[in-house]
């Protein structure tokens, strides 16, 4: 199936006016880029609704998009569990109990936290895998992009790569994280306005909701799953060969709802730095709750088309098929290529296709601008030249630094990249073994937040124990079918899960009970080394509680996470 | 600081403004729109984007100020 788009030059008139205001912004913002907090931290001065949107824009890249849409043609409607179950708990719980003590505690990142709550040496070991971490992503996100826009576009691999690598640090240096933030924003919008026309037109193809139940009966019985299979979310989770997904309804809850989603959105600094730049303590607490509205009806847009794909797929009349990679088998993460390719004519085309040039570049700018924040403090500031007391000097100096690291990250990336072109193995497994470290941390800074008790060197063991329990599970069981050392047991093959999701999910979950397990027993057995004093604004439990009746009720959070939690309970009734 | 809902105006204006006048353009192109089911997909995209876009100018600092500055 040829996967070449034919834009029209109202298609490259959209896409230049995109790239003109991607960096007008990071023009206009330069003149308030006066010292590093205004850099890296967005001088905390940005409104709710506008993290809101960054916090869940900077998950909403263009892998993410794709992959998401592929899930919907081969998982069906389980794939929303990773937008409902697996996503608003966490931020819920973000919201209303953690978000408190990351903005409240001075603390500039998620590794200064364990900084001021434990030790250096916790708040080392987290930087730098961090630091590493999202590099990496970058580039691989860099290197999917430039792939793309050669087999999408006909673009030349090289000069996409670099030119996109320029207009990323261009906005990032020229506005920082603002420019970071206010990019993700606009990217937001250009998502929903430039894929809703091809939502709408795949569903009116197939004759609406009703249509696609109806036309994906025989499709899915044929699969030996349910009639309704790819239209219901829990109703088949009883057991876990009853759904395509192949995972039962207590490994979603334990797996993703609970270690997988909360070690991602409660711990994730990339994430959780949006919430952080907000303007106020009450506005931080809002920010993953506004983000969550959205979230909730991402699926009809993206997931809900890929579903459709499936009826198209075995439609001969519809002429619909993917791309097949060199075993033959269907590319998933094409579909919603090939959907935009199957419905758009020029003009709204180029909407789309700059909806995912934009996710793309807004998802490297975002690493880049959480690479450059934890360089700069936590690791240049604390291991290279430490703050001197003269404020003037540091805050130029520190700002210059933050400049360089964005550079220096951009390039790393660049790096990357081609290492990713030529052993793209190599980042895959890089990326799996990276995915290890949220778990851990999670119940490390769970522990922290909210036991008193709990030590610094308890919690340094917990997350290098959590860490490498994951390694060893991974390197000791395999997802069945597995044809490269990559997807695991490359240490011995002991342990097989019948799909790779079980694998992962398996794989958090032991990371986080041992990371747990560790600090509980090895904080008992040790002497606190903090007084309750030191604790306050970091413990809960050591914390004055925050007075929330200054604000009208309708505003406060407790109000909104009430409303997020409404709605998505009625959303998984009606899909049930 | 700059407040956002300008340039995210301005951007869907313009975007709103590009597709309309095309899909005014493309009027009666029956063969362009087949694989759209038939429907004029930017007329009505380029509508939608466009006010979008106006809403989005209107909210915005920029604008309420020069608008209440016409007032007095």
């Amino acid at each position: 199936m040829d996967t070449k788009f034919a834009l029209g030059g109202i298609d490259y008139l959209v896409m230049a006016v995109y790239f003109l205001f991607v960096l007008g912004i990071g023009w206009a913002l330069k003149k308030y880029m006066k010292n590093a907090s205004a850099f890296l931290e967005a001088g905390r001065s940005i409104p709710a609704w506008v993290a809101g949107l960054a916090f869940i824009s900077t998950n909403l890249g263009a892998l993410e998009v794709m992959g998401m849409t592929g899930s919907g043609l081969k998982y069906g409607m389980l794939t929303t569990h990773f937008y409902w179950i697996g996503a608003i708990p966490a931020m819920v719980f973000l919201a209303l109990f953690m978000m408190r003590f990351y903005y409240g505690s001075k603390a500039r990142s998620v590794p200064e936290y364990l900084k001021l709550r434990y030790n250096e040496k916790t708040r080392g070991l987290n930087a730098i895998l961090f630091a590493v971490m999202t590099v990496l992503a970058s580039g691989i996100s860099m290197y999917a992009l430039a792939i793309l826009l050669e087999n999408v576009l006909g673009w030349n691999f090289n000069i996409s790569l670099f030119a996109s690598a320029a207009i990323v640090l261009a906005y990032t240096y020229l506005g920082g994280l603002s420019s970071a933030i206010y990019n993700e924003v606009l990217q937001f919008f250009i998502i929903v306005i430039g894929l809703l026309p091809m939502a709408i037109l795949v569903m009116s193809d197939v004759g609406g909701w009703n249509g696609l139940q109806t036309s994906l009966a025989p499709i899915v019985e044929g699969k030996g799953f349910a009639a309704d299979a790819w239209t219901s979310t829990w109703k088949y989770t009883a057991t876990a060969s009853g759904n395509p997904l192949g995972v039962a309804w207590y490994g979603i809850f334990a797996g993703l709802g609970f270690v997988l989603s909360f070690g991602y959105w409660c711990t994730n600094f990339l994430i959780v730095q949006r919430a952080m730049a907000a303007e106020s303590m009450t506005a931080a607490r809002k920010v993953p709750l506004i983000g969550a509205i959205p979230k909730m009806f991402i699926p009809f847009l993206i997931i809900v088309p890929g579903i459709a794909a499936l009826v198209l797929m075995n439609d001969p009349l519809k002429g619909f098929a993917l791309p097949l990679n060199s075993a033959g088998q269907p590319i998933y993460d094409y579909t919603i290529i090939m959907l935009l390719k199957q419905y758009l004519p020029a003009g709204v085309l180029g909407l789309g296709v700059t909806a995912l040039l934009a996710s793309f570049m807004s998802g490297m700018a975002g690493n880049v601008s959480a690479f450059n924040t934890v360089w700069t403090y936590d690791i240049y500031q604390s291991y290279i030249r430490p703050v001197t007391g003269n404020k003037d000097a540091d805050d130029k100096h520190y700002l210059k630094v933050g400049k360089m690291a964005t550079i220096f990250g951009v390039l790393v990336s660049i790096g990357a990249a081609y290492i990713a072109s030529k052993f793209g193995n190599i980042m895959d497994f890089l990326q799996t073994i990276f995915s290890m470290i949220n778990a851990p941390l999670f119940a490390v800074i769970f522990l922290g937040m909210f036991w008193k008790r709990s030590t610094g060197n308890a919690a340094f063991t917990g997350l290098l124990g959590g860490f490498i329990i994951a390694l060893l599970h991974h390197g000791l069981s395999v997802p069945e079918g597995a044809t490269t050392l990559v997807k695991g047991g490359w240490i011995a093959p002991l342990i097989t899960y019948p799909v790779e999701m079980a694998q992962n999910f398996w794989t958090a979950i032991y990371a986080f009970s041992t990371a747990t397990l560790l600090t509980v027993i090895l904080s008992l057995l040790a002497r606190r080394t903090k007084t309750d004093d030191e604790l306050n604004g970091l413990v809960y439990s050591m914390t004055p509680r925050l007075d929330d009746s200054a604000v009208l009720w309708y505003k406060r959070p407790w109000f909104l996470a009430l409303i997020v939690g409404i709605i998505m309970i009625v959303l998984s009734i009606l899909f049930w | 600081m700059l407040d956002i809902r300008f340039p995210i105006g301005l951007m869907f204006t313009i975007f709103g403004v590009i597709i309309t006048v095309y899909g005014l353009a493309t009027m009666g192109h029956d063969a362009m729109y087949v694989r759209s089911l038939g429907v004029n997909v930017n007329l009505i995209s380029g509508i939608c984007t466009l006010t979008f876009g106006l809403i989005m100018l209107f909210l915005s600092d920029p604008v309420r100020k020069m608008l209440k500055k016409k007032d007095v």
